[in-house]
């Protein structure tokens, strides 16, 4: 319990992972905490890089993480673009009332 | 030693509660402060655990720009009047909140039965080739390695910045009608016939102008 190891690690990752899913899942409120929870997954996915990277004594793995945080952060960008330019045309970005796709 | 596992058990709590936060709370822009508190308290992590460079990078990256660009747009579109709509629907009762539970709970117990039960394959480690030396720095030994062996997916990630950039310019930039804009074409191709206009005057009569 007190030595910190790789499942502590591991753990953590599912933890945030699942708590983004929640987020994905349960959200009625706007498409911005959407865009945050994918952020917490991604997030996740992060940890669990460092984490093996660490612990394996490999390099790649952070190298990879750097490559997430790329596209993570083009994904942002383009998510919130898309956003204003729907809160522009149709005035609201509540989950509910986004039904052109009827879903 | 206990000095970094209760650092550990700190940053996590941190995280985990500020994740739920995020996903919790009925003001957008309160999730994106949770938002990043969980990656300062999860950068601090990376920190600790020997990750310096990446750390840094989380902080810069995730929130110099990613959350005040978050925080930019909920300000900028009206949420305010979306408050109090905690999870609750109009139209089905509610009726998704279990099921995305259940699913999000198996989720969860599947992750955590491979934590459990993974060992790891031994000669899968000794084939892996990036050692990272004690003796050279965390962020000497990316670049080390960044510029030289993953220097195609280097530039690859620049270009999709690059693509990222340009979309997003592209989705948001509008067209107004009534805005005088400088056109250099047109100033440049502009000849000296449309631009002069000899008159001849007569006398004791002036010139009329039709502007």
């Amino acid at each position: 319990m007190l030595s910190i190891g790789l499942g502590h690690y591991l753990t953590l990752a599912a933890i945030i992972f699942t708590i983004g899913i929640v987020g994905i899942f349960l959200n009625r409120k706007n498409v911005i905490v959407i865009l945050m929870s994918i952020e917490l997954i991604l997030l996740a996915v992060n940890i669990n890089l460092v984490a093996f990277s660490i612990f394996i004594n490999d390099l790649s793995g952070q190298i990879f993480t750097l490559f997430i945080l790329t596209v993570a952060a083009a994904e942002a960008a383009i998510g919130l673009a898309i956003i204003v330019v729907y809160f522009r045309n149709s005035d609201t970005i509540r989950v509910e009332e986004i039904k052109n796709l009827k879903g | 030693m206990i000095a970094h596992s209760v650092f550990f058990y700190i940053f996590s709590l941190i995280a985990i509660v500020s994740a739920l936060m995020v996903t919790v709370s009925k003001n957008t822009v309160h999730s994106v402060f949770f938002l990043i508190l969980d990656f300062i308290s999860i950068s601090c992590l990376f920190i600790m655990i020997g990750a310096e460079f990446l750390g840094m990078i989380m902080l810069i990256v995730y929130v110099g720009a990613v959350a005040v660009l978050f925080l930019f747009v909920v300000m900028m579109l009206n949420v305010a009047e979306q408050k109090g709509q905690w999870f609750s629907s109009r139209w089905d009762g509610g009726t998704h909140i279990p099921i995305g539970l259940l699913v999000s709970l198996i989720i969860f117990f599947e992750l955590i039965i491979v934590i459990g039960g993974w060992k790891y394959k031994p000669d899968l480690l000794n084939s892996l080739s990036v050692n990272i030396s004690s003796d050279v720095t965390n962020t000497r030994s990316i670049g080390n390695v960044l510029y030289t062996d993953y220097i195609l997916l280097f530039q690859i990630s620049g270009m999709i910045l690059l693509v990222a950039m340009i979309g997003a310019i592209v989705l948001t930039f509008r067209e107004r009608a009534g805005v005088k804009r400088q056109s250099y074409v047109k100033q440049i191709s502009r000849e000296r016939d449309e631009g002069v206009d000899l008159v001849h005057v007569e006398k004791n009569k002036g010139v009329k102008i039709d502007a």
